[in-house]
Order: structure tokens, then C-alpha cells, then sequence
């Protein structure tokens, strides 16, 4: 009789799930795209220190990482801060070897923008960063970025 | 003999897929960009060669092997190193022998302004921890990112972090140069 039916106790219509496979398949392409796989395998232990005044690193791929720390595995390597150049213990003599080949597997273009960054264990002592340091300059990687935790709040 | 139309593939385990993979590239990612404090190294030089800069430019900070400062010959804290190393770098108008001499700079879309001919010279022990290094650095850059950001109030009314065009930023780091000059390692005091 009447134009508009009520609606008899049907329970609730089924709701259309075909898109669900897209929505989720945008979400994995942005995480996909996202992603940075970890590259290295960690042999020293490095909690970085804090600091406020700090600036993003902006290109990822015209950076180079050295990792110094105590090993993570001291009943073989004892607790003396080590390098660590891409998967293996080094000693500093290494580095400049270590620049040598981080350049080359750059364009030619961005070689003079490459950024050292230096992940150094809060404890180190400056000693073995300063020898690295020197070594860089040798070796020409002026620009270095000592990589620190981002803290809004310093404790005064 | 026309051909039969091929049955629907059932797509319902799609989402469950693709859900799998997300998880996979969620737990995987980082998202986190590396942050840190960004500086230039000087480049080599086969002997040191004395530089002359007169002493009333210079603001020495030494960090020994225990962590402790000494600014400008007197013991420092490293709360009050950036209001130090801030009051250091400040232009001083007229000529003060106790601070830094000044030169006025002619610097595009400020002027003429004061900058200070200030250098802070920053040595550090073998001894020195990486924490408190780290510490001293920022609290340098601090003094320096303030001085920054006081000049760009003054010409631009933003601070320097919010500045865009290229040729502002450029300006200010010409008016304020971050002058912290890194000794030539050599041990203070024994280690």
C-alpha cells in the first residue's frame, strides 16, 4: 500500500567487502614504498646520545654509516670500543678504503655531497672518534654528521 | 563451439594476502629519519701552521678526560657554556676589548650589519666521553642557532627554522657564521 516499504526484520545487509583487497593493497604499496630494509648487521652496541639542535639526514642514499661502540658479542671481543665499517669490525686504517668505495658506488654527480654519518656509542671515548675523524679528513669526507636521538627537552 | 565462460576465481583470500604482506612491511619499516648534528671538517694540512687570530677572537673550550670544561681559562658548566658562548659571539658596538672584534658586513637583503669576528675553538682529550662531546657541541650550536634566529626576528620577523626562500637563509648564515673551529688532536693534560 504504501510506497516506501518498511523494512521487515531482515537483519542487517551484508556489507560489500570486494574493495577491502584494493584498500589494503594501497596501504601495503605505501608501506612497500616506505620501507628501508636494515642493510648491516649490528656488531657493536650503539645508543646514541642525545642532543636538540639536530637536522634531518636528507638523502639516504648519499649516506655512508660507520657504527663505533663496544662489540655486542664481549666474551669474544672484549668491551673496547670498536669500528664497525658495513658488516665487519675494522680498524681505522680501514676507513679511508671504506670512503674510497662508498664514493664509487655513487653517481659521479653526487660524490661531493656524500654525508658520513657517525653512529657512536654514548660511553666512547674520543680517542678512537677523533682518529676516524682524522682519517675522514685524508680521506676527503668533510661532511660528517655525528647521528644523535632528537630530544625536544634537554635536561638542564 | 563457443567456449565456456571461465568460473570466477574466488578473490575472497585476496585481502587476507595482502594483509600478510602489509603486516610484513609494517613491522619491516622505519620510518624514522636520522637526525644528528650535521659539521664540516677542515681538510688536511701537512703542518700545522700558527694562525694568527688575536686572542681577545678567540673562546677557548677544552673538555678534559673527566668531563670537565674549562672555558676561557676559568672552569665552566656546561648550562652556562651557550650564554658564554652566545655573549661571546654577540657583535659588540663600540670596539670592547674585553669581546670580540666586529666588522660590518654589506650582506644582500640586510645591509650593513655588525657580525662579530669571534671564533669558539673547541678541543677535547682523548679521554672525553662521546656523550659530553656531543653535549658541548650542541650546547655550541644552541648559542649559534639563537643568534641565528635573533637576526632573522630583527630582518625578517620568522625565526631561521621557518624561513624558505634560499637567498634569507642565506643571508643570515652570512651575518651569523657558525665559527667553531676544532683543534689539531694532542692530548690534554695525562691520560
Amino acid at each position: 500500500m504504501s510506497k516506501f516499504k518498511t523494512k521487515k526484520g531482515k537483519g542487517s545487509p551484508a556489507i560489500n567487502t570486494s574493495s577491502l583487497p584494493d584498500i589494503i593493497f594501497m596501504l601495503l604499496f605505501f608501506f612497500m614504498v616506505t620501507t628501508v630494509m636494515r642493510e648491516v648487521t649490528l656488531r657493536v652496541k650503539v645508543s646514541l646520545p642525545s642532543a636538540t639542535e639536530v637536522q634531518k639526514l636528507e638523502k639516504k642514499s648519499l649516506v655512508s654509516y660507520i657504527y663505533i661502540g663496544p662489540p655486542t658479542n664481549t666474551a669474544q671481543f672484549g668491551t673496547e670500543s670498536r669500528i664497525q665499517l658495513n658488516d665487519q669490525f675494522a680498524r681505522v686504517q680501514d676507513v679511508p678504503e671504506f670512503v674510497a668505495r662508498e664514493r664509487e658506488a655513487r653517481n659521479e654527480a653526487d660524490r661531493t655531497f656524500l654525508t658520513t654519518a657517525l653512529k657512536v656509542h654514548k660511553i666512547t671515548k674520543m680517542g678512537v672518534v677523533t682518529d676516524v675523524k682524522q682519517e675522514l679528513r685524508k680521506a676527503g669526507a668533510f661532511r660528517i654528521n655525528y647521528t644523535t636521538i632528537k630530544s625536544s627537552t634537554k635536561k638542564k | 563451439m563457443a567456449r565456456r565462460s571461465s568460473p570466477e576465481i574466488n578473490a575472497g583470500s585476496m585481502a587476507d594476502i595482502a594483509f600478510l604482506l602489509l603486516i610484513f612491511f609494517l613491522v619491516t619499516t622505519t620510518m624514522d629519519v636520522d637526525s644528528g648534528i650535521t659539521r664540516r671538517l677542515p681538510p688536511p694540512v701537512d703542518k700545522p701552521e700558527d694562525i694568527q687570530i688575536k686572542m681577545r677572537n678567540v673562546l677557548n673550550v677544552l673538555v678534559n678526560k673527566n668531563d670537565r670544561l674549562l672555558v676561557d681559562g676559568r672552569e665552566g658548566d656546561i648550562k652556562t657554556l651557550k650564554d658564554v658562548a652566545k655573549k661571546f659571539m654577540t657583535p659588540v658596538f663600540p670596539d670592547n676589548v674585553n669581546f670580540p672584534e666586529t666588522e660590518i658586513k654589506e650582506i644582500p637583503l640586510l645591509g650593513s650589519v655588525y657580525s662579530s669576528k669571534g671564533v669558539i675553538s673547541l678541543k677535547n682529550d682523548k679521554g672525553t666521553s662521546y656523550d659530553m662531546y656531543i653535549n658541548v657541541q650542541n650546547e655550541l650550536a644552541r648559542a649559534f642557532n639563537e643568534l641565528k634566529d635573533e637576526m632573522s626576528m630583527r630582518y625578517f620577523g620568522t625565526k631561521f627554522a621557518n624561513l624558505v626562500k634560499e637567498d634569507q637563509i642565506k643571508a643570515i648564515n652570512e651575518a651569523v657564521p657558525v665559527r667553531i673551529s676544532e683543534a689539531e688532536p694532542e692530548s690534554i693534560g695525562d691520560n
